[in-house]
C-alpha cells in the first residue's frame, strides 16, 4: 500500500510498511530516529484545534454567562475579601509563551473587581507539595504588571507546611480530611483559575489538592487509590478523581468557589518545530533538515546547555475553551473539549508499547528529569494516557526511549536524592515504602525548611511520584528502557536496559513472542488512544 | 532508639562567628585607649584569621584566642548578655527557630556543637531553648584568661568524636540523626550522621554536599 493510501485510512494511525521513514522519537534532551518494525502501529496526536480568536473576550463570556450560579460581576461587592487561586508552574507544558493563558484570566478578573470596588484581593498560587516557583516564574506567570502591584505580599505561592496558615474544613463521610488554605477559607469568594491541558487536570481537583497540606493529601496520594483508579485520564474510572470529588463538596459545603477553566490546544511546537508532532512520512525536505540540524546541534551540546536550551522554548498553546461557574457542570464542559483535542480512537491493544520520554514532565520545569520522574513519565503518565482499555496489553512489554542518568537538581528535588540512593535499593514495594518511610520524609525538618523558604518539592513527593507509576508497573509484564546511559538507575527503578530501541523491541519480542502487535505513542503533544 | 539533632552555631544557625564575638570584647574594653587599640588590631587581624582558617581550623583557634590572654573571666561573663542582646540576637538567621520547632517536634534531642566559647553562648542556648552543648572552654588562672583553651578544642573532628562519644553515652543511633553546619571544617561531623543538611555552606561545603548528595539548606 502506497504511503498515500496509508494516511487517507487514518490521520491518527499509521502502520508501518517496508517504505515508511523512520519516526522520530524523544529521548530525554535528544531526538532519535528509529526505524520500527514493519506492522509498528504508530498512534499520532489530532492536530491542533483552531484557537479563540479573542480569548479575552471568551473569558468576559464565561463569567457573565456561568455555568450553575450567578455572573460574577453579581457576586461582588465592596470591600469583599477575594483569593483568586492559579495552577502552578506544572501547567501547561512546556511553559507556553507570553501572555501565559493565566495572565489573560486574571487580566479581566481583576478589571472586573476593581470596577466593583473590591481591593482585599490575594493570588495565591496552588502548588500543593510542588516547589514553590521563584520571583522570575511568578512574574513571567502573570506578567509584569499585575506581579509589580500584588508581588510579594498579595501574590505568593500557598505553604502547605504553614501551621497559622491552613483551616481544617472537616472529614468527609468516608474519613478523608481536608485542611486548605487559611486565607481562601476566610475569603467570601474564592476564584480559581485552572489550565486545563489534560483531563486529569481541574475540577475540584484544583482547590482540594492545590490548595492543602500533606495530611490531606494521604487520604488519596497513595498506593491502593493509585491501583484503584483505571487510567489517570477518565475521572469517571479514577478513584484518585472520586475522592478529590467527595473532598470538593465539602470545600463547596464551605466555600464560595468561582472556577474558571480553560482549556488549551496541542499546539506545543513553535512553527520551526511544529513538523515534530506530524507523521514523519509528511515530513518536507525542509522537515528532515530542520530535524538533522536540531539533532546535529543538540549532540554537540553538553546537557546542561541542551537542557536549558529546551527548557527555553516555549510552547504555542492556544485556549480553545474558557467556561466558569460551579466546579461541577464547568469541569464536564472541560472534559468534553480536553477529549475532542485529545482523544483518537484505536482498534485493539497492543502487545508492546514503545514511548519516548521528552526532557519534561509536570514535575521538572526548568530543571532535570532525574530517574523519579522518568518513572513518572513511563508508567506514570504515558501508561496511563488512555481511555476505557489501556493501549498496552496485560502482561505486555513497555519500552522507553530515555538515556536515564543518574542526576538530580539538589535545590528542587533534595528528598528525590535520599529517595532513589537511600530507600529505593532497600524495596520498590509502594505500601512497604508508605508504611516504612514516607512519614519521616515528610516530617524530615530539613526538606520541610526546604520546600517553605526555599524552591524544594516537599519531602514527601518522591513518594507519590512512585505512586504514580504503581499501575503501570502492575500491568506490563515487563519494562525495557533503551538507550540508558547506566545500569544501576533502570535496575533500581525495577527495569531492563537495552542500548536501542531495536534491541529492546527484540528484548520485548523473546518475551511476548514475535507475532506481538507493537504500537507506537507518537507524543508529546498529548494523545489519549480510546481503545476500542 | 532516641535521636538528635546536632547544630554547629557560626554561620549555621546564625550569621555571626568568632570574629564578631571578639570584636564586641574589644570594643567593650576598659579605657577608651585599649577598647580602641584592640578594635584596631581585630580589624587588622581579620586577613589573618580568614587565612589561618582556610589553612586549618585547628591553626585558626591556636592564633584566634591568644587574643583573649588577659581578659577577665568576671568581665566576659558580665558582658556576655550584652553581647547576646546587641551582636548575637539580631543575627540570628529567620528560619532558625522554625527549624529547630519542626527537630523538636519529631522528638529529636537538641544538641549545639560549637566552637565558639561557652561563657558567649550561654544567653543565645537559653534563649533557643537548647540545654545540650558542647563548646570552647578558655582556659583561666586566677580569674584571668591565658589564652589557651582547655582541650579537648572543639573543631573539625573534635566535634564528630565528640558527637561518637555523646550517642554512645546515650545510645543513641547516629544513622538517625541530624546534623547541621556551614563550613568545610565541619564536614566530619556531618559525615557521621544519617541525615546531614550543609547549611547555608560556604563554596567548598557547597560542591561536597553536592557530590555527597546532601540536602543544602538556606536559613537566611
Amino acid at each position: 500500500m502506497s504511503p498515500l493510501l496509508r494516511r487517507k485510512l487514518d490521520p491518527a494511525t499509521v502502520m508501518i510498511d517496508t517504505d515508511s521513514a523512520p519516526r522520530v522519537l524523544h529521548f530525554g534532551e535528544d531526538f532519535l530516529e528509529v526505524d520500527l518494525p514493519v506492522g509498528t502501529r504508530v498512534i499520532y496526536p489530532k492536530p491542533p484545534i483552531q484557537g479563540l480568536p479573542n480569548p479575552r473576550a471568551a473569558v468576559r463570556y464565561a463569567l457573565n454567562n456561568p455555568l450553575g450560579c450567578d455572573p460574577l460581576y453579581a457576586q461582588l461587592t465592596p470591600g469583599m475579601k477575594v483569593t483568586v487561586a492559579l495552577d502552578d508552574i506544572s501547567l501547561p507544558l512546556p511553559p507556553m509563551l507570553p501572555p501565559d493563558v493565566r495572565q489573560t484570566v486574571l487580566e479581566v478578573v481583576l478589571e472586573m473587581l476593581s470596577d466593583h470596588g473590591v481591593d482585599d484581593i490575594h493570588l495565591v498560587v496552588a502548588n500543593s507539595l510542588h516547589r514553590k516557583m521563584t520571583g522570575t516564574e511568578m512574574r513571567r506567570m502573570v506578567g509584569s504588571k499585575i506581579h509589580k502591584e500584588f508581588y510579594p505580599d498579595r501574590y505568593y505561592c500557598h505553604d502547605a507546611e504553614d501551621p497559622d496558615g491552613l483551616v481544617n474544613l472537616g472529614k468527609t463521610k468516608h474519613g478523608e480530611i481536608l485542611r486548605i488554605n487559611r486565607r481562601a477559607c476566610e475569603s467570601d469568594l474564592v476564584i480559581y483559575i485552572n489550565i486545563n491541558l489534560v483531563p486529569m487536570d481541574g475540577g475540584h481537583k484544583s482547590v482540594t489538592v492545590g490548595l492543602c497540606d500533606y495530611e490531606s493529601l494521604t487520604s488519596h496520594h497513595e498506593p491502593q487509590t493509585i491501583i484503584d483508579s483505571d487510567g489517570y485520564m477518565d475521572p469517571q474510572r479514577s478513584a484518585l478523581a472520586k475522592k478529590c470529588d467527595r473532598l470538593g463538596k465539602l470545600v463547596d459545603k464551605n466555600l464560595n468557589v468561582f472556577h474558571i477553566e480553560t482549556v488549551l490546544n496541542n499546539r506545543m511546537y513553535f512553527d520551526q518545530l511544529n513538523f515534530l508532532g506530524r507523521n514523519e512520512d509528511d515530513f518536507t525536505e525542509a522537515d528532515r533538515l530542520k530535524l538533522q540540524a536540531t539533532r546535529w546541534s543538540l549532540e554537540k551540546m553538553p546537557r546542561a546547555v541542551k537542557r536549558a536550551f529546551l527548557h527555553a522554548i516555549p510552547a504555542h498553546f492556544q485556549m480553545i475553551a474558557c467556561n466558569a461557574g460551579k466546579t461541577e457542570p464547568v469541569h464536564e464542559r472541560t472534559l468534553e473539549r480536553s477529549f475532542e483535542q485529545y482523544a483518537v480512537r484505536v482498534k485493539g491493544q497492543a502487545d508492546i508499547l514503545i514511548v519516548g520520554i521528552p526532557y519534561i514532565s509536570p514535575y521538572n520545569v526548568n530543571s532535570i528529569l532525574n530517574p523519579l520522574l522518568v518513572q513518572v513519565m513511563g508508567p506514570g503518565y504515558f501508561f496511563n494516557m488512555y481511555r476505557g482499555k489501556p493501549l498496552l496489553k496485560k502482561g505486555g512489554v513497555l519500552i522507553l526511549a530515555h538515556p536515564c542518568y543518574d542526576e538530580f537538581d539538589a535545590k528542587f528535588h533534595p528528598s528525590y536524592i535520599e529517595f532513589f540512593n537511600c530507600v529505593l535499593p532497600e524495596t520498590q514495594d509502594a505500601f512497604t515504602l508508605r508504611e516504612k518511610y514516607e512519614e519521616e520524609f515528610a516530617k524530615n525538618p530539613t526538606y520541610i525548611q526546604m520546600y517553605r523558604e526555599g524552591n524544594a518539592y516537599h519531602g514527601a513527593h518522591p513518594f507519590f511520584m512512585w505512586y504514580w507509576g504503581e499501575n503501570g508497573r502492575r500491568h506490563a509484564g515487563k519494562i525495557i528502557v533503551a538507550g540508558a546511559e547506566t545500569q544501576h538507575v533502570p535496575s533500581l527503578l525495577g527495569w531492563e536496559r537495552a542500548e536501542s530501541v531495536a534491541e529492546a523491541i527484540a528484548m520485548a519480542r523473546s518475551f511476548t513472542g514475535p507475532s506481538a502487535e507493537i504500537s507506537m505513542l507518537h507524543l508529546p503533544p498529548i494523545v489519549i488512544p480510546e481503545v476500542e | 532508639m532516641p535521636a538528635a539533632a546536632f547544630y554547629d552555631l557560626d554561620g549555621t544557625l546564625l550569621s555571626t562567628n568568632l570574629v564578631h564575638t571578639f570584636a564586641f570584647y574589644a570594643r567593650n574594653d576598659q579605657g577608651i585607649l585599649r577598647s580602641l587599640g584592640r578594635t584596631a588590631t581585630t580589624f587588622l587581624g581579620i586577613p589573618l584569621f580568614l587565612a589561618t582558617d582556610m589553612y586549618s581550623r585547628k591553626v585558626f583557634n591556636d592564633l584566634f584566642f591568644k587574643w583573649y590572654r588577659n581578659q577577665s573571666e568576671d568581665r566576659l561573663r558580665y558582658l556576655s548578655q550584652d553581647l547576646f542582646d546587641e551582636v548575637i540576637k539580631p543575627s540570628i538567621y529567620p528560619g532558625t527557630m522554625e527549624l529547630l520547632d519542626k527537630s523538636r517536634s519529631l522528638g529529636l534531642r537538641q544538641v549545639v556543637v560549637t566552637g565558639a566559647l561557652d561563657i558567649s553562648i550561654q544567653p543565645l542556648l537559653r534563649h533557643l531553648g537548647i540545654e545540650e552543648f558542647v563548646a570552647n572552654r578558655l582556659e583561666f588562672v586566677d580569674d584571668v584568661a591565658t589564652g589557651r583553651l582547655v582541650p579537648p578544642i572543639m573543631a573539625s573532628a573534635t566535634k564528630a568524636s565528640w558527637i561518637r562519644t555523646y550517642a554512645e553515652r546515650e545510645s543513641i543511633s547516629l544513622s538517625d540523626c541530624f546534623c547541621y553546619a556551614d563550613s568545610m571544617s565541619d564536614l566530619p561531623m556531618l559525615s557521621i550522621v544519617g541525615h546531614p543538611t550543609a547549611t547555608n555552606p560556604d563554596l567548598r561545603l557547597r560542591s561536597t554536599a553536592l557530590r555527597h548528595d546532601w540536602p543544602i539548606l538556606s536559613l537566611k
